[in-house]
């Protein structure tokens, strides 16, 4: 109770406030079909959690083993730092065409659409620092849902034999791998729609393994 | 707001029917609602019997298979690739599935919601007759099912969902049996039976259709004792009825008799009630349309009252001949089904030659057919070998009576001239007065082929000891079935005269075991498959059946069978003979439906070294037979 009052003295705005009152809640026995995931990825500027900021966020649901594209966001953000080097890669110019919204704005709705979902992500600890960094900016927490890395899921959907717990497979090692497409990548969406396809095949081959259950995905390192 | 995911999807399905058709911003707006499945191989996308997604769907990836569970018994209707739509049922019916979708390997699925795409259908008419389409080139097994009769027809029907038949406008029929209002149980029971129709549409004064009554009304409504004989047609009709203007396509017919669960659908003039009923649709119309099951085309045959509509027939064998081999079904039920239909084709024939006579037969006849088709192995059309035997009449008479039957004669050989079998070269038909003759003189003729052997003897005997009775009274053709075995039994000589005329046919390989092909004439440098292969396996089954007097098997391959009963010893022989025989049947009729012929002269330069290989190891049983039929009947003193 203390931590809740504690929490609640803060002068957060009701987008965060609504988001954290759904942690609180218990009942997070829901099988897995009926649980939401959410597949995302975010194009930065560059890799310095400190100085670099992040350009886009794509985002799209997953339930019920299939991706639903209706339930998907995509923002792009107005930038004040600007990397040179990483536009080619991202392909987002400074004053590009695309409609760019503030930081403040776009995590609101990046917060409202995730609600708490478990968030899905390839190399997952980078797009989840990146955010919670902008949350930090906007005086906000830290993100409260739970994260799958797709890369450490991959890792252990390999048999024993073959699995090297040092080797951080790439997201393009992973379409090669999977036979997925790789159209769009580098587009926040387009990894964000590749994750949740690795994702599904990922999990039809963890769910050959009598037993598996969300909890053990969780547990994963 | 942009949404890439979404227009990925859309450039997916802009390049395929029906989504080709509509607007980039209607596309974009599906596109953006649609669930994309993963599946893995084996996983079912939805379940026969159980109730429809509120999806339909699209391959995006890999295959998908649609499987029907029918006794016990899974059959593949179709397999969807990337861009063929499955799972249409919810557009159309919205009952529980008809059919399974499981995955053919691991593939991914765009599901897109019917209510989504409602909207588009009905504002876009091109959509939903595609639609439309393919929804019924899937759900035309179910129809094939309706007839069990034949094992086969569950798995003969794989229609290609593309297929655009099943656009065209509807073929109904234009004069429907009709009553009055006022008209008895009774007065329409006769009328039906009368024009051999399963069903009377009650119309009104205006012409106007008010009800209608089915074969199956009558058994559940008047058999039953719940209606009388005398009650009115009124009060049994099914009321009101499912009308459609002539414009009605094969696919939208289709789904109007799942959807209403009825048998008929009236044709009016402007498609409504209250006009006039200017013909009848039924379900057996619409699988005649599709071709596909032989015991349709074989009712069908039994119904056409003009030749020339029988040749339509006949086309459709040949439809159903090539599926058939495309899926490699048995030969042994090839050859049943095919004369089957050969078989009623020409009872058909025979009985609208019988009606354009202007008297009835003077007296009893039958009708038999010849050669393969009296084997029951004739697969494509070839030649016509026929005889009439009629019973014996007094001297006088019978001139006139022979003159009666060559002109009943001509007129089927006529008729199955107009439907694609050839005239026979050698005239061996019922219309040259040598093969239509009295009982008693074609019993002398057979015993004179059997006593004094000449060449031609043997060969005609060759020919005509495969009959087979087709039409009128089989007494005669059993006592000459009598005569041959009775001549066989006197003397051993007959037949091993047949058996030297079965080994000097000309041989398939040369010494260095090179085909050997014809040296001159019209077929010049073809192989001949049937007198250097078919016919020494035909010859040999047909000696060894006639001594061991096997009545009533004239078929080679049941003759080869039960041979393999009768010498146990020489069962090998008999059994490689028969697959032999199989193999070239499958070889002809192959060739011939690829070159529209006969399939007797084979081109060996179109042959690939694997089919060469296959025609070559069924040479080896024909040596075998030959050197048996040497021993046996001592054949060596005599060549």
């Amino acid at each position: 109770m203390q931590l809740w009052s504690k929490k609640n003295d803060k002068n957060y705005p009701d987008f965060w406030r609504e988001y954290l009152d759904l942690f609180n809640k218990k009942d997070q026995n829901m099988p897995l079909k009926d649980l939401r995931f959410i597949a995302f990825d975010t194009e930065t500027t560059g890799f310095d959690y400190t100085n670099d900021r992040v350009l886009s966020i794509g985002a799209v649901g997953i339930k019920n083993n299939s991706i639903n594209v209706s339930d998907q966001l995509e923002v792009y953000l107005k930038q004040d730092v600007f990397n040179e080097a990483t536009v080619e890669i991202h392909g987002i110019r400074k004053h590009g065409a695309l409609d760019k919204i503030s930081e403040e704005e776009a995590l609101r709705q990046f917060i409202k659409y995730i609600g708490n979902a478990i968030l899905i992500a390839h190399h997952a600890n980078f797009d989840r620092t990146m955010i919670n960094k902008a949350l930090q900016r906007q005086g906000l927490g830290d993100l409260k849902n739970k994260i799958v890395d797709t890369g450490v899921l991959f890792r252990n959907s390999k048999h024993q034999i073959y699995r090297n717990d040092r080797m951080n497979y790439s997201l393009d090692e992973l379409c090669n791998d999977l036979k997925i497409s790789k159209s769009d990548r580098h587009t926040a969406s387009g990894d964000a729609f590749i994750t949740a396809m690795a994702f599904l095949k990922i999990l039809s081959k963890l769910k050959k393994n009598k037993g598996f259950e969300i909890d053990d995905m969780l547990r994963l390192r | 707001m942009k949404n890439t995911i979404a227009e990925r999807i859309q450039d997916f399905l802009k390049q395929f029917p029906p989504f080709d058709i509509l607007k980039k911003e209607e596309l974009l707006s599906i596109s953006k609602q649609i669930r994309v499945l993963y599946v893995e191989k084996g996983d079912y996308i939805f379940r026969q019997d159980k109730p429809c997604h509120e999806e339909f769907y699209i391959v995006r990836e890999g295959a998908v298979g649609l499987y029907r569970n029918f006794d016990n018994n899974q059959s593949l209707i179709d397999v969807c690739d990337a861009g063929d739509l499955f799972g249409l049922r919810i557009m159309i019916i919205k009952r529980n599935y008809r059919m399974s979708a499981i995955a053919d390997e691991e593939s991914i699925v765009y599901a897109i919601s019917a209510k989504v795409f409602e909207p588009f259908i009905e504002e876009n008419k091109e959509v939903n007759r595609f639609l439309l389409g393919t929804f019924a080139a899937h759900a035309r097994n179910y129809f094939t099912e309706t007839e069990k009769g034949n094992r086969i027809d569950n798995t003969i029907s794989i229609e290609v969902a593309k297929d655009l038949s099943a656009l065209r406008s509807v073929s109904y029929r234009k004069k429907p049996i009709t009553c009055a209002l006022e008209d008895s149980v009774q007065d329409i029971a006769k009328k039906m039976t009368k024009k051999k129709g399963s069903y009377v549409v009650i119309i009104n004064e205006d012409k106007q259709p008010v009800g209608i009554i089915t074969d199956s009304d009558l058994r559940a409504k008047v058999t039953t004792g719940m209606f009388s004989l005398t009650s009115l047609v009124t009060e049994i009709m099914t009321s009101p009825v499912i009308t459609y203007s002539k414009k009605l396509t094969v696919a939208e017919a289709q789904i109007a008799l799942i959807k209403h669960d009825i048998s008929h659908l009236c044709i009016t003039k402007d498609g409504t009630r209250n006009s006039k009923l200017i013909g009848i649709l039924s379900d057996h119309d619409l699988l005649v349309s599709f071709g596909n099951n032989p015991s349709v085309l074989i009712k069908e045959a039994k119904r056409i009252k003009k030749i020339q509509k029988l040749r339509y027939i006949r086309k459709q064998v040949e439809k159903l001949l090539e599926t058939y081999l495309e899926q490699d079904i048995p030969t042994v039920h090839i050859l049943n089904i095919i004369s089957e239909i050969n078989d009623a084709l020409v009872v058909r024939i025979i009985e609208l030659s019988l009606k354009e006579m202007s008297i009835p037969p003077p007296v009893a006849f039958s009708f038999l057919v010849l050669g393969s088709q009296g084997r029951r192995e004739q697969v494509l059309l070839t030649d016509q070998d026929n005889a009439i035997v009629f019973e014996d009449v007094a001297e006088e008479d019978y001139e006139s009576t022979q003159v009666y039957f060559l002109e009943l004669a001509n007129r089927i050989t006529k008729g199955l001239h107009t439907i694609g079998f050839e005239y026979c070269p050698a005239e061996m038909m019922a219309s040259n007065p040598r093969w239509c003759m009295s009982i008693s003189k074609w019993e002398l003729q057979f015993r004179d082929w059997m006593t004094i052997p000449t060449e031609e003897g043997t060969l005609l005997s060759s020919i005509f000891f495969d009959f087979q009775h087709i039409y009128g009274n089989s007494v005669m053709t059993d006592r000459l079935s009598e005569v041959v075995f009775e001549g066989v039994n006197k003397s051993n000589r007959f037949l091993s005269l047949l058996g030297v005329s079965a080994l000097q046919k000309p041989s398939p390989l040369g010494f260095f075991k090179q085909f050997l092909v014809e040296q001159n004439g019209e077929h010049k440098d073809t192989f001949d498959i049937k007198s250097r292969a078919m016919m020494v396996l035909i010859d040999a089954a047909r000696i060894l059946t006639l001594y061991h007097n096997l009545k009533g098997v004239n078929n080679t391959l049941q003759r080869y069978k039960k041979l393999a009963e009768l010498e146990p010893k020489n069962k090998e022989i008999f059994e490689s003979c028969a697959k032999a025989f199989r193999v070239l049947i499958k070889f002809r009729t192959r060739q011939g439906l690829l070159h529209k012929d006969s399939g007797r002269f084979i081109k060996l330069n179109t042959l690939s070294k694997k089919d060469k290989l296959r025609l070559k190891r069924c040479f080896r049983p024909i040596r075998d037979i030959q050197e048996l039929l040497r021993i046996r009947f001592q054949l060596k003193t005599l060549m």
